[in-house]
């Protein structure tokens, strides 16, 4: 349900305008975080998360670890009884947290992101030794993978060079134009 | 019967063999794969986790290049890639501001009337009885636990999949080649999808429930149908057997792997050659039928 009135000065108004969703609609029942996979990994529980932007914890809510490791597996959103779309409100989260250039908690993963669409940009698709590549320069994980790499290389899963489109031009405006 | 394809990244890089594999059986099937020409990455988690904008318009113009070339079905067989081509196509269907200024990226409006479909979807259309006509291999012994994972039957408003917990279409294919299936408790959980690189730790905790659960099931085999999913299975159960030594392995096939091996294709045409673990246990189960 969409309310009518948004502020967009707090965080509950700034995530119902990216989700078409209020954060009241949440009636913090928990059936999200108990079937969630990755909480045992997470500081707030998912719906914790949500009660904080309910009441107006703004803070709290954007410098929470959770929509960091939320694996994105929709889970709770098939799940809730009030058909909130917890695993967009954590879309919406990342993408505020980012905006308002929040010190974010889970660093590696922000690196990841930050890679993986850099590779698009360059190339149109993704390339996943520049992605590594570039993952590894950003959190100096130099080690990571050293044991499965050389047999992704010999078997050709993992290429030296990308596949470029053609039309890579397109690819770099539409970045250009969100950024 | 001929249908657009969209590949997607992983399918010409870690996920080859799903590529590989997946033409070799469509020919079996006399069906036609039409590659939606110059396609894009589709943004996959990094784009929906940091960009709504973004996640939509990156499949937006794969939907507008489908369009121009005419392709009324597209098949999507990595399930991130189809899923963030229903939820885009779903988002311009519903949100017309949102629509609206996808068309201004793209220059032109991506709403079509094609249908995305996936893997599921693309041999159910073929049909059970085509591919019970085409096995070549007895695969009777076989017990095989189907994982649909997450983003194959989520978001479940836009997938319509046949069920949200308890899905039971892939069984059907499979059970169309003669092998039997198991009843198990994992098959819509989470692998820890693009966690893989950042948090392995998270991804070797929930790949090895999945595993064990498939096997305490007595499951030779887990067939996937999504790359993700793969090499989460697959290439991380070296890192589960680091953790724990007493770890057996499970060979992880691809749904179209399993349909080619049943139709008597060679195992490294179907780029079982190129799985981290060994797929041998099955290949000496798959006997050519008598």
């Amino acid at each position: 349900m969409s309310h009518t009135h948004i502020d967009e000065n707090t965080l509950s108004g700034k995530v119902e305008k990216l989700t078409s969703q209020s954060a009241l609609d949440c009636y913090q029942c928990g059936k999200c975080s108990a079937g969630c996979p990755i909480r045992d990994y997470m500081d707030d529980s998912p719906n914790q998360v949500v009660r904080y932007v309910q009441l107006g914890f703004d803070e709290k809510a954007l410098h929470s670890k959770t929509m960091w490791l939320c694996a994105g597996c929709l889970t709770c959103t098939t799940r809730c009884p009030q058909n909130f779309d917890l695993a967009k409100f954590m879309d919406a989260m990342r993408e505020i947290a980012i905006q308002e250039k929040v010190k974010i908690p889970e660093k590696d993963t922000a690196a990841f992101h930050k890679s993986f669409l850099n590779q698009i940009k360059k190339h149109g698709r993704a390339f996943e030794f520049g992605l590594v590549r570039e993952y590894k320069l950003r959190t100096m994980n130099l080690m990571q993978d050293v044991d499965v790499a050389p047999e992704m290389f010999i078997k050709g899963k993992i290429g030296l060079l990308p596949h470029e489109i053609e039309d890579k031009q397109n690819i770099k405006e539409i970045f250009d134009k969100i950024d | 019967m001929k249908v657009g394809y969209y590949p997607g990244c992983s399918l010409t890089g870690t996920g080859k063999e799903y590529d590989m594999s997946l033409r070799k059986v469509v020919s079996v099937l006399e069906t036609e794969l039409q590659e939606i020409k110059d396609w894009n990455c589709c943004g996959a988690t990094s784009a929906h986790a940091t960009s709504h904008l973004l996640a939509v318009a990156l499949p937006a113009r794969n939907l507008l290049l489908a369009k121009k070339q005419n392709l009324n079905e597209i098949v999507a067989p990595c399930a991130a890639c189809y899923n963030r081509m229903v939820v885009s196509a779903h988002e311009l269907e519903t949100h017309p501001e949102l629509e609206k200024q996808v068309t201004e990226l793209l220059g032109e409006s991506a709403k079509s009337n094609a249908e995305v479909i996936n893997i599921i979807d693309f041999f159910r259309k073929i049909g059970k009885e085509k591919i019970t006509a085409n096995v070549k291999k007895e695969m009777k012994g076989i017990k095989a636990a189907c994982y649909y994972g997450c983003l194959l039957v989520r978001p479940f408003d836009i997938t319509q999949f046949d069920d949200a917990e308890q899905p039971t279409s892939m069984e059907e294919i499979i059970k169309a080649t003669g092998a039997e299936t198991v009843d198990w408790n994992f098959k819509t959980e989470c692998c820890g999808g693009a966690h893989s690189i950042a948090h392995m730790e998270i991804v070797v905790d929930l790949s090895k429930k999945i595993i064990d659960n498939a096997k305490l099931h007595g499951a030779d085999v887990i067939v996937v149908a999504c790359p993700m999913c793969h090499s989460n299975l697959d290439m991380r159960q070296r890192a589960i057997k680091k953790e724990f030594p007493q770890h057996e392995e499970m060979p992880i096939l691809y749904l179209s792997e399993f349909l080619g091996l049943a139709f008597g294709l060679k195992a490294k045409d179907l780029g079982l050659n190129l799985h981290m673990i060994d797929t041998k246990s099955l290949l000496e189960k798959a006997v050519a039928k008598g």
